[in-house]
């Protein structure tokens, strides 16, 4: 099962990549957008970071949650609204649960993505976050590596497409040939959920002997 | 660049521009710039706010007779909600609330969700989006428009009307009907560069240009070796009056990107001013200068706006803010 320690170690993992990538992000952001998402989300991580350690949250669903609201409150352009959305819903679903298991997070996780689908108005295909996190949510049920490997490809697969949401659908035709910067962060969140899951080492060996 | 540490570029420049204006209200920590007689009684509020990096837009437009509040986010980044619903309680006198948003997807989120919060603490809260950048063609497939230089005409008019006591109702009806009076476009001469990267954004070598581009950096639709200012004019002006046949006079902004000369600009408002009277289209009054701008981006952009006689009479009624002041 997995308990707040779990998500406020995701939460940790993610804002340590997000510092580490952050580079990356704002070059993936600079031909199709306005060079400024891993700025951006570092921001957010690095609040969400300081909270948790400050005053750690005791159920999953309530780390979540505080880690949306503070993204929404310090990210600003879309990616805080969205991913503020993504976490608070999610964290929402997951209720005041002390633990929940992998198939519930996945439950959760897919209302989350619902939600940013909603306020967004992105569907799969629009070049968007989204096209990582729905193959992700998919995959979630079976493993947290094929979740991993299936955001990776969605992000991946984003490059061919033109964009249709967000600051790149200004571009048309020219959006084509990029990564979309925002499913490569949403790819790396869940990357990020993958390597949380492997540093539990307690919750892998339960697993196993489940069955 | 002339900055301390990319960190602390906008709290810098809201700091200096509390020493710069203290008729206005800067809350430097919390990132909201208020007219300082706010909140003026029955009167309703206007609150604008937007990514920082378009300087004087949108906090050089707070003052008497035009906005009541700005919100400036990180640079070319939508600022938070907490920050619209900080501006809105300080400047609502219990007549409401008017946001103007320009449309892009991070500020209309943003300013949605703080729409809702405002809601909820009792404040009436009426919105507006601004999409005026004819660049956008394919608006249908696309996050929309983008909202550029007709900001500053709603943000005028609109503000000229809330400072007569207009409701919200009809300040919100005015502003609407501004926006759809109005049309822009624009061109780069070179890319922008933001201080958290430090190099240009796209690579646009000399002796070339974008054409219609927005007010983040990002590239423009079309890149063509390099035009005269005529050439430009035409390009710009054609594609707005391929968009909308004007039938009343005009307001029309020359507004320079940032780094392109003030010469220049009146060089090229020249050549506005020629293709407009070729094509038949009167001129009500004429803005020249930097004022929605993208940085140091070189270039600049046209926005045409509509008028009837009651819209005139309000870009004409005083105003005094930072950026844009005449009549008192």
């Amino acid at each position: 099962m997995l308990d707040a320690v779990f998500f406020r170690r995701w939460m940790a993992v993610t804002s340590a990549a997000v510092d580490r990538e952050a580079e990356r992000l704002t070059a993936l952001d600079s031909p199709i957008g306005d060079a400024d998402h891993g700025t951006n989300l570092q921001r957010g991580f690095s609040a969400v970071r300081a909270a948790m350690d400050e005053e750690p949250p005791a159920t999953p669903g309530a780390v979540l949650t505080r880690s949306g609201r503070l993204l929404i409150s310090t990210v600003g352009g879309a990616s805080g609204p969205l991913y503020g959305t993504l976490l608070r819903r999610t964290g929402k679903a997951l209720g005041d649960a002390p633990e929940v298991s992998r198939e519930q997070l996945a439950e959760a996780l897919r209302t989350g993505v619902d939600a940013v689908r909603q306020l967004g108005g992105a569907a799969p295909g629009d070049k968007t976050m989204i096209d990582a996190l729905v193959p992700a949510v998919d995959a979630l049920g079976d493993s947290f590596a094929a979740a991993r490997a299936a955001a990776e490809e969605g992000a991946v697969a984003t490059t061919p497409l033109r964009a249709r949401k967000g600051r790149a659908s200004y571009l048309g035709e020219r959006s084509i040939g990029h990564q979309d910067p925002g499913a490569t962060s949403a790819a790396l969140l869940i990357a990020c959920l993958a390597d949380a899951s492997d540093a539990s080492g307690a919750y892998e060996a339960g697993e196993a002997s489940g069955g | 660049m002339l900055i301390n540490v990319p960190e602390t570029v906008v709290a810098d420049a809201l700091r200096g521009m509390a020493a710069a204006h203290p008729e206005l209200a800067v809350d430097v920590e919390n990132r909201v710039i208020v007219r300082r007689d706010a909140p003026v009684a029955g009167k309703v509020g206007l609150v604008s706010g937007g990514g920082s990096g378009h300087e004087p837009l949108h906090g050089g437009f707070v003052g008497p007779g035009m906005l009541s509040a700005a919100c400036p986010g990180e640079v070319f980044t939508s600022p938070v909600p907490d920050q619209m619903v900080r501006a809105a309680a300080a400047v609502d006198s219990g007549a409401g609330v008017l946001f103007v948003v320009k449309n892009y997807t991070g500020d209309v989120l943003n300013f949605d969700m703080a729409a809702e919060l405002a809601e909820d603490e009792g404040i009436q809260v009426a919105k507006v989006l601004v999409d005026d950048d004819v660049a956008v063609t394919d608006s249908l497939y696309t996050a929309g428009r983008r909202g550029t230089g007709a900001t500053l005409f709603v943000e005028k008019i609109a503000g000229a009307a809330a400072e007569e006591g207009q409701p919200l109702a009809q300040v919100e009806a005015l502003a609407r009907q501004v926006n759809e009076n109005s049309r822009s476009f624009g061109v780069a001469l070179t890319a922008v560069t933001t201080p958290a990267k430090g190099s240009p954004t796209f690579d646009l070598p000399a002796g070339e240009l974008e054409l219609g581009i927005g007010i983040h950096g990002e590239p423009g639709r079309e890149r063509r070796p390099m035009m005269t200012s005529g050439e430009i004019a035409e390009a710009a002006v054609g594609a707005i009056l391929d968009d909308i046949t004007p039938r009343n006079p005009v307001l029309v902004l020359v507004n320079g990107m940032g780094s392109t000369p003030l010469l220049e600009l009146y060089g090229f408002n020249a050549e506005v001013q020629r293709v407009l009277g070729e094509r038949g289209v009167p001129v009500a009054r004429v803005l020249v200068g930097n004022y929605v701008t993208s940085l140091d981006m070189a270039g600049a952009s046209v926005t045409l706006c509509q008028v009837d006689e009651e819209t005139l009479r309000l870009w004409d009624a005083p105003v005094r803010t930072p950026g844009l002041r005449w009549g008192m």
